[in-house]
Formats: structure tokens, C-alpha cells, sequence
């Protein structure tokens, strides 16, 4: 879901990075005040901080012969809501734009608006709407963390195709065409990606019951795992 | 079930991964004789085809600095994920250790 350094008019790119920035201080308001409040929730942070840097490092080979990787976005959107992921996000993308010419700082803003915060609203979003109508804890999780990986690379296809609408089809036709590079390749790995947050999801349960369900992570029954 | 069940989702990764490896084949060389690549990154797949779309379209802006090969770029990322590794790992052993000391503290009350 990078879009690479310079290929966003001028335009597109500016217009992206003024969309997240907001986002980005919120979210940064909003961890330093959890953080205040429930010091010891830093290093649950640290956790989903370190979970983006390792699934957005794991490039995989995908059924369509092309490699991508998941965003690891969904397990802290599910801990701490979706806007805290967005600086953190942030950070990951900035690494890889700075240190690995993967992505870059023009197009930051729209790297970071795909992966830092439409996929971590819609995994929050699924999450709870998943619970409301009474799906297991785990089905959850995968539902949510899969669905938003894919929605990121979704929203990448369409940031490109309005960049660069076709000159015969327009918007729709150019959006068929980077969908069809993003997001079939996605599937198999959206789906690696919903079953790794089950796992780290699951061994933080385990170990974690009562922080999850003062969280309102889980619910008083399946903190007794 | 439930005690396996991680190891069975694991398994499960795994398998996703490695199909593509076994199902994906290599197409015939194009006719000069060049090897097709197989199994490049998307995000590559998609600036390539930008300039298909808009082939008069350059980019403005180039990266501030680029690894100097793929090997020092797979150093970066390899650093990138053991960093996050290791802090999970580290996480999950305090946790489990404290989980311990919560379950027997329990026990022997006075703690």
C-alpha cells in the first residue's frame, strides 16, 4: 500500500497529508492522556507499536505472483481504539519512507491516511459491530483485523486511481486496474494477517485478563479463559 | 482443542504463504530471452502501471536516501521486524511470569 516517493501530483499529496494531520494530532493527544491516566497500559502500547513494525516488515508472496504485506494496524485499533494508531502508523511509515525508500515523505499523507487510519476505523468499527450481533471473540478479531487490511489497500487503489483517473474510463476503470494489483494480491495475506491478531490477541488473554477487561477488551466472561 | 488451537492457526499461516510459492508458475521467458520475475512487490506492480495509465506523468520527488542494495535493504526490514519481535517476546514473557506469581500468590494467602 506505499504509494512511492513523487508519485502523487503535488496536488493529491498535499491534499492527503492536510486529510491525516489532524488525525495524527488527535491521536497523538489522545494516547499522552490514556498514558497520564493508566501509566501502566505504556507497554501494552508498546506491544501494538511493535506488532505494526513486525506484520509491515513481512513482505509475502501472494497467490496473484506479486508479494505485499499485511498492516498489523488491528490490534492496537482493537486495544486502543482507532485513533491511537494513526501516530503510531506515523512513525512505522516514516521509518520505512526515511530508512528504506519504501513509500516516501510526499506521499506520507496518503500512506499514512490508508494504513493509519482508514484501516484502524474500520477494524474498530467491525470489531464492535462483530460483538453486537453476538460473534465469538475470536471470529471478532480475524473479521476486523482481515477486513481492515484489505480496506487499506483498497483505499491506496482508489487515492491512485483519482490521482490518475484513465484517459478512457476515468476514475472507475483506472481503480479496477490498481485494484486489481492491490487488492487481490491482499487477500490471502488479509487473511494471514486476521489470524496472527487472533494469536497475539489470544496469548495476551491469557496472560492479561483482568488489564483486557478493564479495557473493555473482552467481557467478563471471556476474561476467564 | 483450545490448548492447540494457536498452533493449528500458525500452521495455518504457514500454509497461506507457502501455496502461492507452489501454485504460482513461473511463466515462459519472454522471446529476447529474459527471465519474467515473479513474485515482485505490489506497491512496484503499481507505479509501473501509473505509467502506463499516465505515461507522460513524472515523478516529483525522489527518496532522500536509498539502501545501496537489496541485501543492506533486507538488513533494514529484517531490523525492522526483530525489533518488534523482540519487544512481543519480551512483553508475553513478563506477563506469563507475573500470571504466575498472580496464580500463586493466590494460593498462599498473606501476599
Amino acid at each position: 500500500m506505499h504509494i512511492m516517493e513523487g508519485f502523487l501530483p503535488v496536488k493529491h499529496a498535499v491534499g492527503w497529508s492536510i486529510a491525516s494531520a489532524p488525525f495524527v494530532m488527535y491521536g497523538l493527544h489522545s494516547v499522552n492522556k490514556r498514558i497520564k491516566e493508566n501509566p501502566e497500559q505504556r507497554m501494552l502500547l508498546g506491544v501494538a507499536a511493535a506488532f505494526t513494525f513486525v506484520l509491515s516488515a513481512l513482505k509475502m508472496p501472494s497467490v496473484t505472483g506479486s508479494c505485499s504485506h499485511p498492516t498489523g494496524t488491528g490490534l492496537g485499533a482493537i486495544l486502543f481504539g482507532p485513533a491511537a494508531m494513526a501516530p503510531i502508523g506515523a512513525v512505522v511509515l516514516l521509518f520505512q519512507a526515511l530508512l528504506l525508500a519504501h513509500g516516501g515523505l510526499t506521499t506520507l499523507g496518503a500512506n499514512v491516511f490508508s494504513m493509519a487510519i482508514v484501516g484502524p476505523f474500520a477494524v474498530a468499527a467491525i470489531f464492535r459491530m462483530s460483538r453486537m450481533i453476538k460473534l465469538s471473540f475470536g471470529v471478532s478479531i480475524f473479521l476486523a483485523a482481515s477486513l481492515g487490511d484489505l480496506l487499506t489497500y483498497i483505499t491506496t487503489s482508489a487515492q491512485l486511481a483519482l490521482a490518475f483517473p484513465d484517459p478512457a474510463g476515468g476514475f472507475a476503470a483506472s481503480f479496477v486496474k490498481f485494484a486489481g494489483v492491490f487488492a487481490i494480491t491482499q487477500i490471502p495475506l488479509a487473511i494471514s494477517e486476521g489470524v496472527l491478531t487472533v494469536v497475539v490477541m489470544n496469548s495476551l488473554v491469557r496472560f492479561n485478563a483482568r488489564e483486557l477487561q478493564e479495557m473493555n477488551v473482552t467481557d467478563a466472561r471471556e476474561a476467564r479463559v | 482443542m483450545k490448548r492447540y488451537q494457536d498452533l493449528l492457526l500458525l500452521c495455518a499461516v504457514v500454509a497461506l504463504i507457502a501455496l502461492p510459492l507452489w501454485l504460482v508458475k513461473r511463466p515462459a521467458p519472454s522471446p529476447d530471452g529474459r527471465q519474467t520475475e515473479i513474485f515482485t512487490g505490489a506497491d512496484d506492480k503499481a507505479k509501473n502501471l501509473v505509467g502506463v495509465i499516465a505515461p507522460g506523468y513524472k515523478p516529483w520527488a525522489k527518496p532522500l536516501m536509498e539502501p545501496p542494495s537489496s541485501e543492506v535493504g533486507s538488513l533494514l526490514f529484517a531490523l525492522q521486524a526483530a525489533l518488534g519481535a523482540g519487544f512481543i517476546g519480551y512483553y508475553l514473557g513478563v506477563a506469563s511470569t507475573r500470571a504466575r506469581m498472580r496464580r500463586e500468590c493466590g494460593k498462599e494467602t498473606g501476599c
